[in-house]
């Protein structure tokens, strides 16, 4: 049992101004801009968004701020905001056929219509530090081909959904989709149950598992069969109006695993899918989602569940790094009083044993004493 | 008659989804060199809230919640009784009720003309240029992968 303490007030006041002169740093340094960051710490706006779970540019930027840059920080006080709005609805659901894309790659094809589309990417990039960012520099500007992208680029799965080598991916819900918002999991979950939870899942905590996957915990031997990134419209119906706008556009990252499967008794051998999507351009968890996915639908696919990627109690459990963080760092709140009766007892149990085992020495209990 | 009911609704939609994505600063230069405006009271005033996204299943399957965004909504009614709705991505208050307003005014013979080339078509044609360049940026990462056959 936790028992709560009293006062403090002025220390706690004082350290928060302390954090905030901190957070300042040296003072000769120009201040960061949110804008600054926006644009040039785009990939931690991305992740806090997606983990936050609330596509804002400009309050992700504030929370990396106000965090200091520490993302996981960030993710909570973006998550705690959300839950100061009101919610006026539902998307339709987004189109990715239709993104904008700027990045679009396949490892199981090469040749795709409309092509493996390279964006910007760290992949085959060298990873050597380059010392030409520590002044300012003059950064390139990227060149433009003389004809556009294709506007909408099929799907790699779609390729092989033609022939049928991939499961049919069909609409089973016709109710609203479960939100893990509003109602609390309860296992076994529904895909879309699980989906929602990954998507806001922490990063490190998804990547882990998805790589534990392929070093053998619970293998589903995947194939990156597409990423995409770009830019997706959403669209509402507004009541008052009966038809549907676009409200905007967001960054999405999707991934579409395709997956070994030697079929059953009633399916024939055929890929399954795992699927990962992610608000920002966020291939890592997108990837990690899919793997993740994928693995979660053992059971529907009739496999031997002997791995913790597997089990999805465990996964969808441990997945909010807000829980994780408030639970493990609340053992720094003090602990006094909880503390004081385990030392009861402790001090009591010894005593017992020191007086059952060792009758004729009574220094040990003293020496306990003596620690306090 | 219900041909022309559909028609307007699809020009409404396009310049209502084009004022929501519009950037907001650019609205804000063009709304302010747009002097020729009626009066309007607001009905609703500009609200900030959210809606959560949805996504399917390998892109075509089951509908699942993906996450939250931000949306600002806003109901004016002109002088003349013509309302405007806006709905905009993010927690701008300004862009919300201008949107409504300029929602009214393009249902409203007096300035549907005029508010469309003044702020629709610059908006639009910024939107535009910009994913064009973006488009064009994208396909110059365009690449040719080569399987090499290994021995002989």
């Amino acid at each position: 049992m936790y028992v709560a303490v009293k006062g403090g007030d002025a220390a706690i006041e004082n350290s928060q101004t302390l954090l905030a002169e901190e957070r300042r740093g040296d003072r000769r340094v120009p201040e960061l801009t949110l804008d600054q960051i926006k644009n040039q710490l785009s990939i931690s706006v991305d992740r806090v968004m997606a983990e936050g779970s609330l596509y804002d540019r400009d309050l992700a930027a504030l929370a990396i701020k106000q965090a200091r840059g520490d993302i996981v920080e960030a993710i909570f006080l973006l998550r705690a905001y959300r839950t100061t709005l009101p919610r006026f609805g539902n998307t339709h659901p987004i189109d990715t056929a239709k993104m904008q894309i700027r990045r679009r790659i396949s490892a199981t094809f090469k040749d795709l219509p409309g092509g493996q589309i390279l964006g910007p990417s760290f992949d085959y990039t060298h990873r050597l530090l380059d010392f030409s960012l520590v002044e300012n520099s003059d950064s390139p500007v990227a060149e433009e081909a003389s004809e556009n992208i294709l506007a909408e680029m099929p799907r790699v799965t779609e390729l092989l959904d033609d022939e049928g080598l991939i499961e049919k991916e069909i609409d089973v819900n016709e109710q609203e989709p479960f939100d893990v918002t509003r109602n609390s999991l309860k296992f076994p979950a529904s895909r879309e149950a699980r989906l929602q939870n990954l998507a806001r899942g922490d990063e490190g905590f998804l990547l882990a598992l998805a790589y534990s996957t392929q070093r053998g915990w619970g293998k589903t031997h995947p194939f990156a069969g597409e990423i995409r990134m770009g830019e997706v419209g959403v669209e509402i119906i507004p009541e008052e109006l009966g038809f549907p706008i676009e409200v905007g556009e967001i960054t999405v990252t999707e991934c579409q695993m395709v997956n070994q499967f030697k079929g059953s008794a009633t399916i024939p051998a055929q890929f399954t899918r795992g699927y990962g999507l992610t608000f920002g351009h966020n291939e890592r968890k997108a990837m990690s989602m899919g793997i993740l996915d994928r693995s979660l639908r053992s059971k529907e696919l009739g496999e031997a569940i002997n791995a913790p990627a597997q089990d999805e109690e465990f996964v969808l459990s441990h997945s909010c790094n807000v829980e994780a963080s408030g639970f493990v760092q609340h053992l720094k709140l003090p602990h006094y009083v909880d503390f004081q009766s385990e030392l009861v007892t402790v001090r009591a149990l010894r005593k017992a044993t020191t007086f059952s085992e060792k009758k004729e020495d009574s220094t040990g209990s003293k020496n306990v004493e003596g620690a306090e | 008659m219900k041909e022309t009911k559909k028609y307007e609704k699809t020009k409404r939609q396009e310049w209502m989804s084009i004022l929501a994505k519009a950037d907001p600063k650019l609205l804000n230069r063009l709304w302010c060199d747009f002097s020729d405006r009626p009066s309007w009271t607001n009905i609703r005033a500009p609200e900030t809230g959210m809606v959560m996204v949805r996504g399917k299943t390998g892109g075509v399957g089951t509908t699942f919640n993906v996450g939250e965004m931000t949306l600002t909504r806003a109901t004016v009614r002109l002088d003349n009784g013509i309302s405007g709705v806006a709905y905009v991505q993010g927690r701008s208050a300004l862009k919300a009720e201008q949107s409504a307003v300029l929602d009214a005014m393009l249902q409203d013979d007096r300035y549907a003309t005029s508010t469309f080339t003044s702020i629709i078509k610059p908006l639009e044609k910024a939107i535009k240029k910009q994913k064009t360049t973006a488009g064009k940026k994208a396909a110059k990462t365009k690449v040719e992968f080569f399987t090499m056959v290994r021995g002989k």
